[in-house]
């Protein structure tokens, strides 16, 4: 399958999730599940940077979208693609290691913590940013850091359960030809 | 130049990010003044189609929650009858000397409509409902919405032709009148973001008497609803230190986690009533 159709479906597919379950679930009047920008987690290393933002924006303008108040999701969303990168630099094992695999996942990676460090930034940035543009009129330090911190915890699970149930198989592929 | 050109080629990520962020914030800060924006009505036109759809499948989930709900309302509706007054006394009937206006004509003030909620949520901190039913079937912006057991629900903020946009009582952003139906005194409701179902209301002075489990009702000042209409029981009375007020907590009388059928209450003489208004304030200007 080529990596536009991929993500294609996998923009309507964790679109659908986020808005017709997840969003239903109310765990604690603070807690939130948040599932769909594991989609820019997984967009491909080297696609050009502007791009992703803009893929970014429109992920986080679509769930806008379906909850009636446009550029909070959005803001967020743009916010981690461009983060991304410099996160990627960060992990990746050695230079060039990027250029062996598609996308992040464990393997290309190198290992599990480098992925799960990469995962835990990004959405932790993601939900702080969400959260405090929501939070701008309350001005409640104590409940927004709350919130934040459990629904990261939430969304970190869900991110866990995810990558164990849809293994993403991936070729290595050498530059060495 | 040269430098201005280099600069924007080596930064171009930053500045676009930069670009695309504060468009974000724009849409934000300004999204209440632009409810008219074309985005906005196509858009609902958009996701109303997609959440109406999963609706079909939802509803028989809460069917005989629904079908319970309607059986209390209509037997509070079998308990207005007539019928069931017996009148004490036929001399205390009262008859008008001089027809002034035609008795037998009724002006009628409020109308109700049924709509089916298609989209609810009560996460967020600015809550939305979305009902499958538009401008094409006489919906209007500013009309008010009720569920079935006639508790207040929340205000029409944007209609498209066939999907209306509701902004329910769990938004920030919400203000509804609101009335101690004991003792009369009004107040500004507000919800803080923190749990669905908790509202507060404030401005109401500690002269006033108030224990837990009082009804506040609507207060009747606006046009938007009729006097008199459900909001909910306090739950809690706080006194402010600062200020010479309550702080009232209250549980909203209407379930906002199961919403399915609600009905958009229009009234009739709105539009006399705000073109009186707007007369009013050009003379003052």
């Amino acid at each position: 399958m080529s990596t536009l159709v991929k993500n294609i479906i996998r923009f309507i597919l964790l679109m659908l999730v986020q808005v017709f379950v997840l969003d239903k679930i109310h765990l604690h009047k603070m807690v939130t599940p948040y599932l769909y920008f594991i989609f820019i987690l997984w967009l491909p290393f080297n696609m050009n940077r502007s791009l992703q933002l803009l893929i970014a924006f429109a992920l986080g303008f679509t769930l806008d979208s379906f909850r009636h108040n446009p550029g909070f999701h959005a803001a967020a969303c743009v916010l981690i693609a461009y983060v991304r990168p410099f996160m990627i630099n960060l992990l990746i094992p050695q230079e060039g290691a990027d250029g062996n695999y598609e996308e992040p996942s464990i393997k290309s990676m190198g290992g599990f913590l480098p992925y799960f460090i990469f995962v835990t930034v990004l959405t932790v940035i993601h939900h702080g940013w969400l959260f405090l543009l929501e939070a701008w009129q309350f001005g409640n330090i104590w409940y927004f850091l709350a919130k934040t911190l459990l629904s990261t915890a939430i969304s970190l699970l869900l991110i866990i359960i995810t990558e164990l149930l849809f293994v993403r198989k991936q070729k290595f592929r050498t530059n060495t030809v | 130049m040269r430098n201005i050109f280099l600069f924007i080629r080596r930064y171009s990520n930053l500045l676009f990010f930069l670009l695309l962020q504060g468009f974000c914030i724009y849409l934000i800060v300004h999204y209440n003044s632009y409810h008219n924006a074309v985005f906005s009505s196509t858009s609902n036109q958009l996701t109303g189609k997609v959440n109406e759809q999963y609706n079909k499948v939802e509803d028989y989930f809460h069917l005989k929650r629904t079908n319970d709900s309607l059986v209390k309302a209509n037997e509070k509706l079998l308990n207005l009858l007539k019928k069931d007054f017996l009148v004490p006394d036929t001399i205390t009937n009262v008859k008008f000397d001089t027809v002034l206006v035609d008795s037998v004509k009724q002006y009628r003030r409020y109308n109700y409509m049924e709509a089916t909620v298609v989209s609810n949520s009560v996460s967020t901190q600015s809550n939305y409902i979305v009902l499958g039913r538009g401008e094409a079937q006489q919906l209007k912006k500013g009309m008010g919405v009720v569920d079935i057991n006639n508790a207040v629900v929340g205000i029409i903020t944007d209609v498209s032709s066939d999907y209306a946009v509701v902004m329910s009582l769990l938004h920030k952003d919400s203000h509804i009148d609101g009335k101690l139906l004991k003792g009369g005194e009004t107040g500004t409701l507000s919800w803080d973001g923190a749990e669905p179902n908790i509202i507060t209301i404030n401005r109401i002075s500690k002269s006033a008497k108030v224990a837990k489990g009082d009804t506040i009702i609507t207060s009747g000042n606006s046009t938007t609803f009729p006097k008199g209409m459900l909001i909910g029981y306090v739950t809690e009375v706080v006194p402010e230190k600062s200020s010479n007020n309550f702080l009232i907590r209250f549980k909203t009388a209407a379930d906002f986690y199961s919403l399915q059928y609600v009905y958009v209450i229009d009234n009739r003489q709105q539009e006399a009533i705000n073109q009186l208004l707007d007369k009013a304030k050009q003379q003052n200007k």
